[in-house]
């Protein structure tokens, strides 16, 4: 057991060594966010994307592929990352907010692997 | 050490909008972004069912097909469209305000009006483009 008192372990550390990483991760995925958002809109309107056809063939260009991918990952990081927030912001009890938290980020990333995986199901060929 | 901080007792925000602070567009526009937010969050469900009803064949996608193309589902769409216009429009001002600017009250008020005027008139366009074109 350590004689020092809490404080003095903790002074001088910083931050834990993260201390902008949440924010700055925010803003990047945000900034990616902007032209890929704009062009998953456009691209929906565009074509018939609920006409099975159409979109198996959207999907099939390489380029749409990769960008769908881009498109899912960077939304569902920011999605995750602002969650967090909310969740911190609004839940008092430590505990819930701990287990609310954990739910959250598994179920927002399961659905990324689920959607990741299907655009690169049928960008393959399946 | 582990003494409960006096502050765990008090209320969370937002307590306050209503009876002690008085709502002005600004604090609106901002509970707004966290609520688009929120819905585009849960939407990521939608958007994920679409891509693996497709991966999953013509009959799968034909039963998510119809789910969306029912009036419930195209009044959803409308307003994901919008949540994410809305989100999309307010987090570049959110980006720009980043930089340290755009804080005057003036600023911030028609940046405000600006964001949900181009939220509103984005989704009549993308949805103009979708049925007519």
């Amino acid at each position: 057991m350590s004689l020092r008192s809490p404080l003095s372990q903790a002074r001088g550390l910083g931050s834990a060594k993260e201390g902008v990483g949440h924010w700055w991760v925010q803003r990047l995925t945000a900034i990616a966010l902007v032209p890929l958002s704009l062009w998953f809109v456009v691209s929906v309107a565009r074509f018939s994307l609920f006409d099975y056809a159409t979109m198996v063939a959207w999907i099939k260009a390489p380029l749409v592929a990769v960008a769908l991918v881009l498109f899912f990952v960077a939304m569902i990081h920011h999605a995750a990352l602002g969650v967090q927030v909310v969740i911190e912001d609004y839940v008092g009890n430590e505990g819930t907010k701990l287990v609310s938290i954990v739910l959250a980020k598994f179920a927002l990333y399961a659905v990324a692997a689920a959607s990741v995986f299907a655009v690169l199901k049928i960008a393959f060929g399946a | 050490m582990s003494v409960k901080p006096a502050s765990s007792n008090r209320p969370l925000s937002p307590f306050m909008i209503g009876p002690y602070y008085r709502a002005q567009l600004t604090s609106m526009l901002s509970i707004t972004h966290r609520l688009t937010g929120l819905a585009l969050a849960f939407g990521t469900v939608f958007l994920a069912a679409w891509v693996t009803a497709a991966a999953a064949g013509p009959d799968a996608f034909a039963v998510f097909a119809d789910l969306a193309n029912s009036i419930v589902g195209k009044l959803l769409l409308v307003a994901y469209t919008w949540a994410m216009l809305y989100h999309l429009c307010n987090g570049i001002r959110h980006l720009f305000w980043d930089t340290g600017r755009g804080f005057e009250m003036k600023t911030a008020y028609a940046s405000g009006y600006a964001v949900i005027g181009a939220s509103v008139v984005l989704t009549a366009a993308v949805w103009a483009f979708a049925l007519l074109v």
